[in-house]
């Protein structure tokens, strides 16, 4: 691969984690246990989606083809799709959605934060912005997290069901491949087997106030950075795409 | 300059051709809140002329996902199309990032007159965005509010509730 090859991957990869995670928190619109939570959840979906366009516009124009955001995020097939697979999991009970979330988001707050002195400009203007949105999202799972964990007797349990369901998809966020290491060589990427550490604190911090436990890691699952994705990708892709798939070119 | 507006001067100097166009996008108010402009709040960045006499508009995204980052640009085109700049192109720039810090002081007055808290300044540091600063009611000044919820009707907004005159407002977030 040339560099511009790299980079294309690295920041699409990026932009993929954003948009299936917004897609998945936009099926709770309407459905979320209540109004505040509501507008929660879509507006960190509307946080992600925003930066999911940004990386989206930035691939294309690495890219160089011609391919702009739409084509990128509606044309593509479930194998090119490189996000990480705990993105696309299932919103499942409002305690699998949170643990989601806050894993992802204590991940993302490391991330964005060290993209942010990125030799390469575009991305460190994107992580500038970024790294403050999902501070918000962030600090707004936390509380969540600490409430349900430290609230029933039934919700606690739940908490408990959840960190051991996904528990198993946060290997993957902290591995390194080629197109991670070039980047990183080059002074563009983020070292994210540094990150561990730091996702580890924070969360059991949390987790610790919360009266829960990180679980044991065990078997990892991995495979959603080469395309090799759970069963629910494809269903999220046949709804998000399905406008553009009958429709193409469609706007309104 | 071939496409110079008919109502400027004979062959009038860039700068105040710069200086027309930016008064014309200056004031085009933001779509979510209409009170302040775009100048207020600090996303229009920069009216330049190219080498081809176009006047090039440079305005920047606030929040990633503000749904009225794409009607902005078209506002700006429009504003300048009314003034009388056919030639005129609207860039985004994403680098320096917005911050809150960039709405102007003017625009702070108008957001509380408006009812909505404007952000505390210095927001790129984490105690601000994690919340420990104090957020003054818009309508009777008090510093007793709570925060209802971290997210509102807009990505730029949280929703509170002023503890002393028990109206409920809205919090422009740092950022």
């Amino acid at each position: 691969m040339t560099s511009n090859q790299t980079l294309f991957s690295y920041v699409l990869r990026l932009a993929d984690d954003h948009l299936i995670l917004s897609q998945r928190l936009g099926e709770w619109c309407g459905e979320a246990p209540t109004l505040e939570e509501d507008l929660a959840l879509a507006n960190i979906a509307l946080d992600l989606i925003g930066q999911a366009r940004a990386l989206y516009a930035y691939a294309g124009q690495v890219e160089g083809r011609g391919r702009d955001e739409d084509q990128l995020a509606f044309m593509r097939y479930e194998r090119d799709y490189q996000n990480l697979l705990i993105t696309e999991q299932p919103n499942g009970d409002f305690a699998h959605t949170i643990v989601r979330q806050f894993f992802i988001s204590a991940y993302m707050d490391s991330f964005w934060r060290r993209m942010e002195s990125s030799k390469d400009e575009m991305l460190a203007a994107i992580a500038a912005k970024a790294s403050k949105e999902v501070t918000y999202h962030l600090r707004h799972t936390s509380e969540w997290v600490i409430r349900l964990g430290d609230g029933t007797r039934e919700s606690h349990e739940r908490m408990v069901e959840a960190l051991d369901d996904l528990m198993m998809f946060t290997g993957e966020l902290f591995e390194i491949d080629a197109v991670a290491q070039e980047m990183l060589q080059s002074g563009v990427g983020v070292d994210a087997s540094d990150l561990k550490a730091e996702w580890q604190h924070t969360v059991q911090t949390i987790l610790q106030e919360a009266t829960l436990e990180l679980p044991k890691a065990g078997h990892m699952q991995t495979g959603g950075r080469t395309g090799r994705h759970s069963e629910h990708l494809g269903h999220i892709l046949s709804e998000l795409q399905y406008m553009q798939r009958s429709f193409p070119g469609l706007t309104w | 300059m071939t496409r110079t507006p008919d109502q400027h001067a004979q062959n009038p100097s860039p700068q105040s051709l710069q200086q027309a166009a930016w008064a014309a996008a200056a004031a085009v108010p933001d779509p979510e809140i209409p009170v302040v402009t775009i100048a207020d709040l600090g996303i229009l960045r920069s009216i330049s002329l190219d080498e081809e006499g176009c006047i090039v508009a440079q305005v920047t995204p606030t929040y990633s996902g503000c749904p009225a980052t794409n009607l902005i640009q078209q506002m700006v085109l429009e504003a300048l199309n009314e003034a009388g700049f056919e030639n005129v192109r609207v860039e985004s720039v994403l680098s320096p990032a917005w911050t809150t810090d960039w709405i102007s002081s003017e625009g702070r007055e108008k957001l509380r007159q408006f009812g909505i808290a404007p952000p505390t300044e210095t927001s790129n540091s984490k105690r601000a965005l994690f919340g420990e600063t104090l957020v003054t009611c818009p309508h009777c000044g008090s510093g007793e509010t709570e925060r209802v919820s971290e997210f509102g009707s807009t990505p730029c907004k949280a929703l509170y509730r002023c503890l002393a005159c028990r109206e409920p407002f809205d919090y422009f977030k740092c950022h």
